[in-house]
C-alpha cells in the first residue's frame, strides 16, 4: 500500500470522486489557480477545468449559499473553506439552509454537498483562527460531521461524504495535512457513523477524533512502557456517533478518558461522557475524565498556547488518574 | 502527600470500632498495605492498614478508643510535611474520644481539601475527592456490581481509590484473598474487668455485646414472630451414626451434623423459609446457605456454612467443627460470619428440653433445637418402645413465612430426620 500524506489522500479522493461522477465539482477560494490554500486541490483546475473547479471571492456567505442552489438542482457540490474559522460567515447557509433544506421542502430537495476545511489550532494562529467548531456542528439536526484523523480515514470519509445525499461536514486539520500514512489506491469508502479501535488494550478506553487521535496513539505508546494497554476508540464521526463503538470499548475497560480538540462546555466529550454514563454506569470503576482545551480564546504566545491545548502529558495524567495510580 | 487514617468500616455490620493497640507508634516508618492499628469491631478484631507511603505522624486516637466508621484517627506524611491543616480541631491523642473525634474528622478533611482553583467563566471546579464517612460506603458502580455478583460484602472491603473508594482492584484483591487465605491477627481481649470488692461486678459492654443486644431487640420488637413446635424421633439417626461410624471414624458424625444436612436438604424443597426479609422484597436464595449459633466466651456469634444443601454429611461435619473452633478462637472473617440465608441454634448440649431462638434478621426463621432424650412412647401396636426424642422449635417470621409454610418445613423436616436414609438421595 502507498505511503502518502493526508494532503494528497483528500486530493486522490477528489480526483476519483470527480472523474467517477460529473455532478461533483470543488468551489472555494483560492482552490483552482492557486491549488488550494493548501494545495489539496492541486492539479484538480488542470484536469476538470473551471466549470469543475471554481475560484470564488472572499465572500463565504456567497459561495456557500451557490453551493447549496447547486444541489437543490442537482450537482453535488463540495465546498472548501480556507478555515473553519472564515466559514463563521457561511453559518447561516450551513445551519439554516443546507442542514434544513431536505426536511422543510418535505423531501423534494436532498442536499448532496460537502462543506470541508481545516478545523481547530495550527501554530500560534490566535484566538480567532484557532477554533474547533465539531461540536457546534455536530449540534445541528440535519449535518453530519466527520473528523479524519488519518490519511487512509481522510480519503474514505471525504468520498464517503461526497457520495453521501446529505450535506456532509468534513472537519480536516492544518497540522494534519503533512502527516503520512498507508493509503489503498483501490477505490473504498470509510462508512460515515462508524468509529474504528485505532489500538485495543484493556485497562482504560481514549475516545477522541479528528486531530486528537494522534495524541492519543502517542499515550497510548507510552503508557504500554509502563504496562497500561489503552484502548483508542477513533470516533472518526462526530454525528451520528457510534454509541455501540463506545460502549464495548468502556463495559470492557471499565475506565474512559474523553479527548477532544475543543472547548469543554457543550463540547463533544460532553455527549460522549452522556452516552457513558447512561450505557456503562454499572461497569464504570472510576469517573470519566476529559481532556479539552483550557477554557480560554487560545493565546497567541507559544507557552500559553501549549498550556492551553490538550495534548500528550495531559492525555497521560488523565488515564492514571483514571486507574487510581496517582 | 499526606494520607489521613481513618476508622473503617472492617465488618459489614461495623458503625464504630474499638482501637485495640497501634502496632505503628509515631514516628515509624510506615508503607501501604502495612498494619497500622488493631482495630476491634462488632464482631472480631481486625487489621487497619496504611493507605499510603511515609511515617505515622499522628496517632489522633489513642488506644482503647472507640470511634465511629469514618473518624480521622492517624495521619500518614512525610517526615517533613506540615501536617497542622489535617489536625485542626483534632484532640490531642491521649485525650481523645469518639465523639469529640468524630466531630473533627469532617473539618480536617475540608481543611485539607485542596483551594479551588481560580473560578473559570462558567465552567464547574473540580469537585474535592469525597471523603469516607460514617453510613455512606464510596464505592464505583462497577465495584458495586463486581461485589454483588461475587457475593463479596463490600464491608468487609476496603477501599483503596481516593477518599477510600472501594474500586474493581479492591474487590479482585479481596476474591483474591478468599475466604481463609489471610491470617488474622491475634485475639485481643477487652481490658481486665476492675473488681470493685463488692458484691456485684461492672463488666463494660464489648463491641459484640452492643451489637447482640442491637441486632436482638430490633428481631423481637419489629418482628412478628410466631413458634412452632415439633417432636422428632431420632431412633433411625441413631442406628445410621452407629451404622457408619462402624464403617471408620472417618465416619463418625454427631446429631447435630445429621441435623444440619437435614434442615439443609428440607430447605430446598421450601424457598420461602429460605429467604431474607427486606422490607420491600423477599429475597429466596438458591444455595442454603446455614448460619449455626455458635457460642464463645465473647458471646453469639453464627458462622455460614454456605451452599450446605451441595454439601455431603461428611463435609458438613468437617466445616461445621472448622467453623466452631475459629469462632471461639475468634479467627472469623466478616464473610465467614455474613450471609447466612437460615439459621440453626442448638442448646442441646446443655441439656436445654427446647426453647425459642430470635430470629436473625433479615433472615426470616431460626430453627432452635433442644436436648435428645429418652422417652417413652406409645407404639403404633399400643405397645410402648423407648425412643431417642427430639424437640426442635421454628421461629417464623410472619411478614414472610405463614404458620401452614412453617409447619410443612417441619414436615419435611421430621420425614427426613426419621427416615435419614432419604439424606442420601
Amino acid at each position: 500500500m502507498a505511503i502518502i500524506t493526508y494532503r494528497e489522500a483528500l486530493n486522490q479522493a477528489l480526483r476519483e470522486e470527480m472523474g467517477r461522477d460529473d455532478r461533483v465539482f470543488l468551489m472555494g477560494e483560492e482552490v483552482g489557480v492557486y491549488n488550494g490554500a493548501y494545495k489539496v486541490s492541486k492539479g484538480l483546475l488542470d484536469e476538470f477545468g473551471e466549470m469543475r473547479v471554481v475560484d470564488t471571492p472572499i465572500t463565504e456567505l456567497g459561495f456557500a449559499g451557490v453551493g447549496v442552489g447547486a444541489a437543490m438542482v442537482g450537482l453535488r457540490p463540495v465546498i472548501e473553506f480556507m478555515t473553519w474559522n472564515f466559514a463563521l460567515l457561511a453559518i447561516d447557509q450551513v445551519v439554516n439552509a443546507a442542514a434544513k433544506m431536505l426536511y422543510m421542502s418535505g423531501g423534494q430537495y436532498p442536499m448532496p454537498m460537502v462543506f470541508r476545511g481545516p478545523n481547530g489550532a495550527a501554530l500560534q494562529l490566535s484566538a480567532q483562527h484557532s477554533q474547533a467548531f465539531e461540536s457546534w456542528l455536530a449540534h445541528i439536526p440535519g449535518l453530519k460531521v466527520v473528523t479524519p484523523g488519518t490519511p487512509y480515514d481522510a480519503k474514505g470519509l471525504l468520498k464517503a461524504a461526497i457520495r453521501d445525499d446529505n450535506p456532509v461536514i468534513v472537519l480536516e486539520g492544518e497540522m494534519l495535512y503533512n502527516t503520512k500514512g498507508e493509503v489503498p489506491e483501490h477505490d473504498y469508502i470509510v462508512p460515515i457513523g462508524k468509529a474504528e479501535l485505532k489500538r485495543e488494550g484493556s485497562d482504560c478506553s481514549i475516545i477522541t477524533n479528528g486531530k486528537m487521535v494522534l495524541v492519543a496513539m502517542n499515550a497510548a505508546d507510552q503508557l504500554a512502557k509502563d504496562g497500561i494497554r489503552v484502548d483508542v476508540v477513533d470516533l472518526r464521526t462526530v454525528r451520528p456517533m457510534d454509541v455501540e463503538a463506545i460502549v464495548t470499548s468502556v463495559q470492557k475497560t471499565n475506565r474512559a478518558v474523553v479527548l477532544e480538540e475543543g472547548w469543554e462546555i457543550a463540547g463533544i466529550g460532553a455527549q460522549v461522557v452522556d452516552y457513558i454514563q447512561r450505557e456503562c454506569f454499572d461497569h464504570l470503576d472510576a469517573p470519566v475524565i476529559r481532556v479539552h482545551q483550557a477554557d480560554v480564546p487560545m493565546p497567541y504566545a507559544k507557552g500559553l498556547e501549549k498550556l492551553a491545548k490538550p495534548d500528550l502529558q495531559k492525555t497521560i495524567a488523565a488515564v492514571r488518574k483514571v486507574m487510581y495510580l496517582d | 502527600m499526606a494520607t489521613k487514617v481513618f476508622m473503617e468500616a472492617l465488618s459489614p455490620t461495623m458503625e464504630e470500632g474499638r482501637l485495640v493497640t497501634w502496632l505503628k507508634q509515631e514516628g515509624d516508618a510506615v508503607k501501604s498495605g502495612e498494619v497500622l492499628a488493631e482495630v476491634e469491631t462488632d464482631k472480631a478484631v481486625m487489621e487497619l492498614t496504611a493507605r499510603g507511603d511515609g511515617v505515622l505522624r499522628k496517632q489522633v486516637v489513642a488506644a482503647g478508643t472507640t470511634a465511629a466508621v469514618g473518624t480521622l484517627v492517624g495521619i500518614i506524611a512525610a517526615a517533613d510535611e506540615d501536617i497542622a491543616s489535617l489536625l485542626g480541631g483534632v484532640a490531642p491523642s491521649g485525650a481523645a474520644s469518639a465523639a469529640p473525634a468524630a466531630a473533627s474528622a469532617p473539618a480536617a478533611a475540608a481543611a485539607s481539601a485542596p483551594a479551588a482553583p481560580a473560578p473559570r467563566a462558567a465552567a464547574p471546579a473540580a469537585p474535592a475527592a469525597p471523603v469516607a464517612s460514617a453510613g455512606r460506603a464510596l464505592v464505583s458502580p462497577l465495584a458495586r456490581r463486581l461485589a454483588d455478583e461475587s457475593g463479596v460484602s463490600l464491608g468487609a472491603v476496603q477501599g483503596s481509590g481516593p477518599g477510600g473508594r472501594i474500586v474493581k482492584r479492591d474487590i479482585e484483591a479481596a476474591l483474591a484473598r478468599g475466604p481463609v487465605a489471610s491470617t488474622p491477627s491475634a485475639p485481643a481481649r477487652a481490658a481486665a474487668p476492675v473488681r470493685t470488692g463488692e458484691a456485684f461486678e461492672d463488666i463494660p459492654l464489648t463491641q459484640i455485646r452492643k451489637t447482640i443486644a442491637k441486632r436482638l431487640s430490633e428481631s423481637i420488637g419489629p418482628i412478628p414472630t410466631f413458634y412452632l413446635t415439633a417432636e422428632f424421633d431420632l431412633s433411625r439417626v441413631a442406628e445410621m451414626r452407629t451404622a457408619a461410624l462402624a464403617l471408620g471414624e472417618a465416619f463418625k458424625v454427631s446429631f447435630n451434623d445429621v441435623i444440619l444436612k437435614a434442615v439443609a436438604t428440607a430447605l430446598t424443597q421450601h424457598p420461602d423459609v429460605n429467604a431474607h426479609w427486606l422490607g420491600d422484597r423477599i429475597r429466596r436464595f438458591g444455595g442454603v446457605h446455614l448460619g449455626m449459633a455458635v457460642a464463645t466466651d465473647d458471646g453469639l456469634i453464627v458462622p455460614v456454612i454456605f451452599d450446605a444443601d451441595q454439601k455431603g454429611l461428611r463435609e458438613i461435619s468437617a466445616e461445621a467443627k472448622t467453623l466452631a473452633k475459629k469462632a471461639r478462637e475468634r479467627k472469623l472473617k466478616p464473610e465467614e460470619f455474613t450471609g447466612s440465608s437460615f439459621s440453626v441454634s442448638n442448646l442441646g448440649m446443655m441439656q436445654i428440653d427446647q426453647f425459642t431462638a430470635i430470629i436473625n434478621p433479615p433472615e426470616v426463621g431460626i430453627l432452635a433445637i433442644g436436648a435428645i432424650e429418652e422417652k417413652v412412647v406409645v407404639g403404633p401396636d399400643g405397645g410402648f418402645t423407648v425412643q431417642p426424642r427430639l424437640r426442635v422449635t421454628m421461629s417464623c417470621d410472619h411478614r414472610a413465612v405463614d404458620g401452614a409454610v412453617g409447619a410443612a418445613f417441619l414436615q419435611t423436616l421430621r420425614r427426613l430426620i426419621e427416615n435419614p436414609l432419604l439424606l442420601s438421595f
